[in-house]
């Protein structure tokens, strides 16, 4: 007996895998040699392809429609010939790893002045913004030192950088016992300049849920593992807060005349387009239009330049039953009512039934957050960065309002915008909040029709 | 004991000790004879070595390459000099196809030196200005040198006369009367395919040749004073590259900055680059940088030639960028 291992063939010069179609024989049926076996499907053709042997089917280790790479083995023939036959190597082609290294190789500038050993790359990964050199995390693993005490060190070079001077003149002081081995915050060797900024942990410690338990033992505790989606939620808005200075302002909005008009609207509406009408479009029309009005808050930061854009891409945060989602209406700004009003439609009805593309939560470049519809008056939102504007929409309450020295009774909610101080000031942002406000109570109701 | 000699006279006076030493060794070209070359490096050849070893040909770089190859076959050792290096582009299919292969498919060595008068900086236009080693240094079966001082033009210009192997010899014309230097009196060579450490620092690894090294020199001297102290490589030989001394000098100062004169895009640079990150980058402190002359043709215009080539004010401004990272 001998086990003859069945590959895929390589149907065409340019092809790398073939799909299986159809297995002509199950495991433990008889097979001749040239009988079909099996069905193959490539980009450029469908073949039969023969049994290379004589014996039984004893595996087949693909299932139909499968693709596979080319020299993959498929199958096993037990053939009752004496040796083993393989006439296709057994592995899909392995890369061979380039083995030319100059003379002079890692190994031979130890040499050198002794600053690293190993060629290896270094492992830790930086929990903060700032950025290491290979050569600065390579000392740090060779000399002990921990991410935590090497984001302590204060960099003389380019944007806080530790160089390669402040690491080896941080060792230098830890050997003499000028520096501690420890990680408070107070290490700075003593000849180098104090640290900029205090370092913001944005992303979250995996901890082991065994050690947990034992601090908070059930029944009385449950210990839950934060989902992806929370966990990115927290880095964001850690680093949201810490990256910008945020700033609010809320104004007041009369509602009545768009509240109006959208029960006028809302039956021949929904008959005509096939969905509600919400008060969203008419918040997210006025939105638009005050963004190309103060072009700068609709803009991002980066370095210490200003990126304005010049198209409105407006984010809708959304509760799924995932969490917090915000997709995007792309190019909302060219979109008329009845456009923005479906697209919204489409992407809240596509985030509640997840089915939402990566595309669909990119690129925003505004987002509101309507927070009313749990009752919310007032809230103070986050900004998504790198936007620098975020709008809340509180709930439309019936409020006495004092209009031309008359008590009314109004549908009021309070709008608040946060905004990111660092280039939108109190009198852009107020600008900017009043302008919406003026656009949603005088709007034009020709635009719903 | 040694002489000050210009780099063209270095050249000049290797050539006539090749000559002397080795009855093998004849130069062909164009307007070398009579004429004594279009920047003299060949003057009074001819009257003393003879119109049968300093010959004068016809306008056809191939045909140049051509017979300069099958002589070199046939166990001659010819040098031959393309007038401006620009115009080795005729003769691109004999050199990359013909003469770089031969010892590969016929076991017949090709001791064959090409010399290539290059660069820029002296208001030849775009036909007359260009630096293509690029091209060749992608060429298995050649050899690729540039020097940039007397003693290495002379060291190398004998040296590539001695090896079995097609050498191509790049001279800058700029250097040719600007740059002067010690040359040893005696025979010496200087060996294809070792660098050499024109000045020794800690901070930054400088990787240069030809003009290179002279922006580098002048810009790490003005640096220095600023406590900055600079390791210049001259390569001297591109092909084969010493890998050995560029990969040691990064080893040490963690900070590199490439120079050449030849245009940015896929030149000699990218592959140091590569070859740096490759295999140091664990040593590495900064970005690579490459200083070299822009995508563009060489301007005619005097003022836009300067904009054009590196030179030691842009080399500095890289440099400190470096230190400061």
């Amino acid at each position: 007996m001998a086990k003859i291992e069945v590959v895929m063939p390589q149907l065409g010069e340019s092809l790398t895998e073939g799909t299986i179609i159809k297995w002509h024989k199950k495991p433990g049926e008889k097979v001749k040699k040239e009988e079909t076996l099996l069905e193959v499907s490539t980009d450029k053709v469908d073949s039969e392809i023969p049994s290379p042997a004589t014996g039984i089917v004893t595996k087949l280790l693909f299932d139909e429609q499968k693709t596979v790479a080319v020299r993959t083995v498929i199958a096993e023939i037990e053939t009752e010939e004496g040796a083993a036959v393989v006439t296709e190597p057994r592995k899909p082609p392995v890369r061979e790893e380039p083995k030319e290294v100059p003379k002079t190789s890692v190994r031979e500038m130890e040499r050198q002045p002794k600053q690293v050993t190993i060629p290896t790359a270094p492992k830790p990964a930086p929990s903060t913004g700032r950025f290491y050199s290979p050569l600065v995390l390579n000392v740090a693993r060779e000399e002990g030192i921990s991410m935590v005490e090497l984001e302590q060190i204060p960099g003389t070079g380019e944007g806080g950088r530790v160089s390669k001077k402040d690491i080896f003149a941080y060792v230098q002081a830890r050997k003499t016992g000028k520096a501690p081995a420890a990680t408070e915050a107070t290490i700075a060797a003593p000849t180098l300049p104090t640290p900029t900024a205090p370092r913001i942990e944005t992303t979250l410690k995996h901890i082991d849920s065994g050690e947990l338990a034992k601090k908070y033992p059930a029944p009385l505790y449950e210990i839950l593992q934060m989902s992806n989606i929370l966990q990115k939620m927290s880095e964001h808005m850690v680093r949201s807060v810490h990256t910008s200075p945020h700033v609010q302002a809320v104004h007041e909005c009369d509602m009545t005349k768009v509240d109006a008009a959208r029960r006028r609207n809302a039956e021949a509406f929904e008959k005509r387009e096939g969905f509600k009408l919400t008060y969203m479009p008419f918040i997210c029309d006025a939105i638009i239009k005050a963004l190309k009005q103060f072009p700068l808050v609709n803009s991002s930061i980066e370095g210490d330049k200003i990126i304005l854009k010049r198209f409105v891409n407006l984010g809708i945060a959304v509760a799924s039953e995932n969490g917090l989602i915000v997709p995007v209406i792309k190019n909302a700004d060219e979109k008329n009512f009845v456009g923005l009003a479906r697209a919204i439609n489409d992407l809240a009805t596509r985030a509640r039934t997840k089915r939402l593309i990566p595309s669909d939560i990119e690129g925003g470049t505004f987002t509101i957050t309507n927070y009313g519809v749990f009752g919310t008056m007032i809230g103070i939102p986050i900004i998504n960065q790198p936007q620098v504007a975020i709008l809340g929409t509180g709930a439309i309450k019936k409020r006495p309002v004092i209009i031309n020295d008359a008590i009314a009774i109004r549908s009021m909610a309070y709008f608040t915008l946060s905004f990111d101080h660092r280039i939108v000031d109190g009198a852009l942002g107020g600008s900017f909040l009043e302008t919406i406000v003026k656009n949603i109570e005088n709007f034009d109701e020709a635009i719903v029709l | 004991m040694a002489k000050t000699l210009t780099y063209l006279e270095a050249i000049s006076e290797g050539l006539r000790e090749e000559m002397h030493r080795d009855k093998s060794v004849f130069l062909l070209g164009e307007d070398i004879g009579t004429y004594g070359g279009a920047f003299k490096v060949t003057k009074g050849f001819v009257e003393e070595f003879g119109e049968d070893r300093v010959i004068d040909t016809v306008l056809a770089e191939a045909a140049i390459i051509g017979a300069a190859t099958g002589a070199a076959i046939v166990g001659m050792r010819p040098v031959a000099e393309m007038q401006f290096a620009d115009f080795v582009t005729n003769g691109f299919n004999q050199l990359v196809n013909i003469t770089a292969k031969y010892h590969y498919r016929n076991f017949i060595p090709v001791p064959l030196v090409v010399r290539l008068p290059s660069g820029g900086g002296i208001h030849g236009g775009p036909f007359h200005s260009t630096n293509p080693e690029g091209w060749f240094f992608h060429v298995p079966g050649l050899k690729l040198v540039a020097p940039s001082t007397p003693h290495d033009a002379k060291g190398l210009i004998k040296a590539a006369i001695r090896d079995p192997n097609p050498v191509l010899y790049f001279e800058h014309k700029f250097l040719y009367r600007h740059i002067k230097g010690e040359v040893p009196e005696n025979d010496y060579i200087v060996p294809i395919g070792k660098a050499d450490i024109k000045r020794e620092g800690k901070d930054i690894s400088v990787i240069a040749y030809s003009t290179g090294v002279h922006w580098a020199l002048e810009a790490a001297e003005t640096i220095s004073k600023e406590g900055v102290e600079v390791e210049i490589i001259d390569l001297r030989t591109l092909l084969p590259l010493d890998k050995e001394t560029i990969l040691n000098s990064v080893g040490k100062t963690g900070k590199v900055l490439i120079i050449h004169e030849d245009t940015l895009t896929g030149g000699i640079g990218a592959e140091l680059a590569a070859l740096i990150s490759e295999h140091a980058f664990q040593y590495l402190d900064a970005p690579i940088k490459r200083i070299a002359s822009l995508d563009t043709p060489v301007p005619y215009a005097p003022t836009l030639e300067e904009y054009f080539l590196p030179n030691a004010k842009k080399v500095l401004e890289s440099l400190k960028l470096l230190a400061s990272y």
